[in-house]
C-alpha cells in the first residue's frame, strides 16, 4: 500500500505537486491523467526517491521512501530512456536487471518467454544495442524490464507512448493481466483517456500539481474525463 | 546567418550545467589556464636554447627533424579528441540556411578551434628566437606559415578521416614502429622528413603551396559534408554490431561481479571510455621523462613519487575520476534499482585496483632503470590503491559532468565537458605523496621516504570500511544535486 502525506514539491516559488493526502491499496490499478505540467512525473520521481519532497513524504508499504531504501526490492519502475543501459543489448540489460533483483537467467528466460508477442521478434536475438533501437523497441525492453523480479510495485510514466497499434493493444493486456493479480499495484500515467479507462480500476486526475478528480473507473468514466478535459 | 549560428553556439555554450559552478573554482580554471598557456610559451622560447646546450647539432635542423613528430603527435591527439563539425546541426536543417552555409560556418569552427590555435603559442615565440638567432628572416617566415599551412592540413585530414578507425589505428601503429626503429637506430624516417622541413626555410615559397593544399582540404571537407548532409549518410549515428557476451565468470563474486560485468562492457563498448584506458596506457611510459633524465627539472628525488604515482595510476585518474559520471546517461535506473551504493562504489574501486595492479605489472620494465625507478612505481601504487581510490571516488560525487559515452571528442574539444575541476581534484592526488615522501627523504633517508608513502596507502587501505562508509554518505547526499545535473546532456 502506497501513502502520500502532505506531500508537496517546490522550485523557487512555483509549487509543481500539492497532494494533501492520497492512498493506493495494495493491487490497485492505478492511472494518472492530467495535462503537460500537471505534475505527474514529478509525483512518479517522488515515488522512486529521485527528487526530494519541499514537505510530506510518500510510504510504500510501510518504508517511507526518502529515508530509508528498502523499498527498492519491491518496486519497478521504467520512467523514460535514462531507464536503459545504452550500451548492453536487450538480453544483457534484461540479465543485468535480473541479477540485481535476485532472479538467475533461467529464471529472466522463463518470464521473457511470455512477451514473445509483445518484443515481435525486434527485441531478443537482435545484433544491436538498445541505443540504436527504435523509440518504441527501447520502450517496450524498458516495460518488460520492470517485470522481472516480482515487483509488488510497478511504476510505468506514460507506457503507451511511442508504442505502435498492435503493440498498445498488446500492453493493455500485459497491464490488466499484471493488475488481475492481487498482490502487484501497477500505477501508470497516459495521456491517452481511452487506454487509461481500460486498464485501470482507480483515475486520479492531477492539474497543475493538485488532485482534483478521483474515479472508480465505470462506464460513465470516460465520458466525465472527456468533459473534465474538453473545459 | 552567421549572427544565428554564432549566437546558438553562445547560448549552448554558457546554459550548459557544468559551467554553473563557484565563482572561486572559475578563477583558479582561469589560473589554470593561464598557466598552461605560459608552460607552452615557455616551451616555445625554451626548445631552441634546450636544443642548444644538449650539442645535438644546429638547434633549427633537429627541430626540423623532429617536427614530423610533432604532427604526426597533433594528428592522433585530434583524432582523439576534436569533435565532429556536424554534431547539432541536425534541428538546422529543415531551417531556412542553405547547406553550404552550415557546412561553411561548422568548418569555420574547426578552423578557431582550441586544437589549432594552442599551437600559436608554441611556434610564434619559437619562431621570433630564431629570428634574433640569425636565421634568414623571408625563410623563417616561410618556413613559420608552411607549418601553420600543415595544422591545418591536418585540421581537415581530421575532420575528412574522423571516426575512420581503419585509418587510424594503423597511422599510431606505424608511427610508434617509426619512432623505435629510430631509437633503435635501424631506420631513421627523419632523414626523409628533415631535408623537407629545411626546405621551407630555404625555398619559403612552398609554404604558397601548402596553403592551396590547405584550402584544397578545405574544399574537400567542405564538398565530402555538403553531399553527406542527410540523416542517413553523413548525420546518421554509426551503429555497431552488437555481441551479446557472457561473463558469467565473475558471477563468482555475487553482485559485485554484476557491476564488474557491466562495468567491462562499459569500457568495451564506447568511444569515451576506450579513450580513458588508451590514455591510462600511455602514463605507463611517463615515466621516461623522470628516469632516463631527459628533463632536468624532473631529476629531483621527490619527482620519481610523481612519476610513480602517474605511471600506476593513469586508469585510476582517466576513468576513476569520472565516476559517477560514467553511469550518467542511466543515474536514475541504478539509482531506483535494487541496489546499495557500497556495492556499486566497490566495484568501481576494484576496477580500478585491478587496473592499478595491472599497470604496475607491465610498468616492470621500469627494472631497466634501477630497482630503485621500480620501487618509486610500486610505492605509488600503493599510495594509489590506498588513498588515491578513495580521494577519486570521492571527487567523483562533486563532479556531476554528464557524459556522453558515445562520443569520443568530447574530452577537450567540447569547452561544456572539459572539466578543469577534475584537474584541481588531481591536486591533492599528487602533491601530498610527494609532501609525504619529501619530509622520509630530507629528514631521514629516501627509503623511509618510499617506506612512509608506503605507509600512508597501507593505512588507507585498512580504513576502508570507515572511508568507505563517509563517502557513501556524501554520495547519498549529493545523489538529487546529481541526478539533477545528469538530466542536461551537452
Amino acid at each position: 500500500m502506497i501513502t502520500v502525506q502532505n506531500l508537496t514539491k517546490t522550485y523557487g516559488k512555483n509549487t509543481v505537486l500539492n497532494i494533501p493526502s492520497l492512498e493506493i491499496p495494495k493491487g490497485q490499478s492505478f492511472g494518472l491523467v492530467g495535462n503537460n505540467g500537471a505534475g505527474k512525473t514529478t509525483l512518479f520521481s517522488l515515488l522512486l526517491d529521485l527528487i526530494q519532497p519541499t514537505t510530506g513524504h510518500i510510504n510504500n508499504n510501510g518504508v517511507q521512501v526518502n529515508t530509508s531504501e528498502d523499498w527498492k526490492p519491491f518496486t519497478t519502475a521504467f520512467i523514460d530512456e535514462t531507464f536503459l543501459i545504452g550500451y548492453l543489448t536487450a538480453e544483457e540489460y534484461f540479465y543485468f536487471i535480473g541479477e540485481l533483483r535476485g532472479q538467475n537467467k533461467a529464471d529472466v528466460n522463463a518470464l521473457l518467454s511470455n512477451f514473445q508477442d509483445f518484443f515481435h521478434g525486434e527485441i531478443l536475438g537482435q545484433t544491436k544495442y538498445l541505443r540504436d533501437l527504435s523509440k518504441g523497441n527501447q520502450k517496450k525492453a524498458g516495460i518488460v524490464a520492470s517485470f522481472i523480479g516480482n515487483p509488488e510495485v510497478v511504476i510505468l510514466d506514460e507506457p503507451f507512448a511511442n508504442l505502435d497499434p498492435t503493440t498498445q493493444i498488446r500492453l493493455k493486456g500485459i497491464i490488466k493481466d499484471l493488475a488481475a493479480n492481487n498482490n502487484v499495484t501497477v500505477l501508470v500515467s497516459s495521456h491517452d483517456l481511452i487506454h487509461v479507462t481500460e486498464v485501470c480500476e482507480r483515475i486520479v486526475v492531477l492539474n497543475k500539481g493538485e488532485l482534483v478528480k478521483d474515479i472508480e473507473t465505470s462506464e460513465a468514466t470516460l465520458m466525465e474525463l472527456e468533459l473534465f478535459f474538453a473545459g | 546567418m552567421f549572427k544565428h549560428f554564432i549566437t546558438l553556439q553562445w547560448k549552448s555554450f554558457f546554459r550548459a550545467a557544468s559551467l554553473k559552478s563557484s565563482i572561486a573554482i572559475k578563477i583558479l580554471m582561469g589560473f589554470a589556464a593561464v598557466y598552461m598557456t605560459a608552460i607552452f610559451i615557455g616551451m616555445g622560447i625554451g626548445a631552441y636554447f634546450v636544443i642548444e646546450d644538449m650539442n645535438i647539432g644546429d638547434p633549427f635542423d633537429v627541430i626540423n627533424k623532429f617536427i614530423i613528430y610533432y604532427l604526426i603527435v597533433d594528428l592522433v591527439f585530434r583524432y582523439m579528441l576534436q569533435k565532429m563539425p556536424v554534431t547539432n546541426i541536425k534541428p538546422l536543417l529543415y531551417l531556412p540556411f542553405k547547406k553550404s552555409q552550415v557546412v561553411n560556418f561548422s568548418l569555420a569552427k574547426t578552423i578557431v578551434s582550441y586544437f589549432n590555435w594552442s599551437h600559436a603559442f608554441f611556434f610564434i615565440p619559437l619562431s621570433i628566437i630564431l629570428l634574433t638567432k640569425g636565421y634568414s628572416a623571408t625563410g623563417i617566415i616561410g618556413w613559420h606559415l608552411a607549418l601553420i599551412a600543415i595544422i591545418y592540413c591536418n585540421n581537415f585530414i581530421n575532420v575528412l578521416v574522423n571516426n575512420k578507425d581503419s585509418i587510424f589505428y594503423p597511422l599510431v601503429g606505424l608511427m610508434a614502429v617509426l619512432g623505435l626503429f629510430q631509437y633503435l637506430q635501424w631506420f631513421d624516417i627523419t632523414t626523409y622528413t628533415a631535408p623537407f622541413f629545411n626546405a621551407l626555410c630555404t625555398l619559403p615559397w612552398i609554404s604558397i603551396i601548402l596553403w592551396l593544399l590547405a584550402f584544397g582540404l578545405y574544399y574537400a571537407a567542405f564538398n565530402y559534408f555538403k553531399k553527406n548532409l542527410y540523416l542517413d549518410a553523413g548525420l546518421q549515428t554509426k551503429q555497431t554490431i552488437a555481441k551479446t557476451e557472457d561473463l558469467s565468470w565473475l558471477n563468482r563474486f555475487g553482485n559485485l561481479g554484476t557491476f564488474l560485468k557491466n562495468d567491462i562492457k562499459l569500457i568495451k563498448r564506447n568511444k569515451r571510455s576506450k579513450m580513458a584506458v588508451i590514455t591510462s596506457f600511455f602514463f605507463i611510459f611517463y615515466g621516461f621523462l623522470f628516469f632516463t633524465g631527459t628533463i632536468e627539472a624532473y631529476d629531483g628525488p621527490i619527482w620519481r613519487i610523481f612519476a610513480g604515482i602517474f605511471i600506476s595510476g593513469g586508469f585510476l585518474f582517466s576513468f576513476g575520476q569520472f565516476v559517477p559520471s560514467w553511469d550518467s546517461s542511466y543515474y536514475p535506473l541504478m539509482m531506483s534499482q535494487n541496489i546499495k551504493y557500497k556495492e556499486y562504489l566497490n566495484s568501481k574501486w576494484y576496477l580500478m585496483v585491478i587496473a592499478t595492479i595491472i599497470s604496475t605489472i607491465i610498468a616492470s620494465f621500469y627494472l631497466y632503470f634501477g630497482l630503485d625507478a621500480y620501487l618509486a612505481v610500486l610505492v605509488g601504487a600503493i599510495y594509489n590503491i590506498g588513498v588515491n581510490s578513495y580521494v577519486v571516488l570521492l571527487g567523483g560525487a562533486y563532479t556531476r559532468t554528464p557524459i556522453d559515452l558515445t562520443s569520443a571528442k568530447k574530452a577537450f574539444g567540447d569547452k561544456q565537458s572539459f572539466n578543469l575541476k577534475t584537474v584541481m581534484l588531481t591536486m591533492p592526488k599528487l602533491l601530498l605523496p610527494l609532501l609525504i615522501y619529501g619530509i622520509g627523504h630530507y629528514l631521514i633517508s629516501p627509503t623511509a621516504g618510499y617506506i612512509f608513502v608506503a605507509m600512508a596507502g597501507v593505512l588507507g587501505f585498512a580504513f576502508k570500511g570507515f572511508v568507505f562508509k563517509k563517502i557513501e554518505k556524501i554520495y547519498k547526499k549529493e545523489k538529487y544535486k546529481t541526478l539533477l545535473a545528469y538530466k542536461q546532456v551537452s
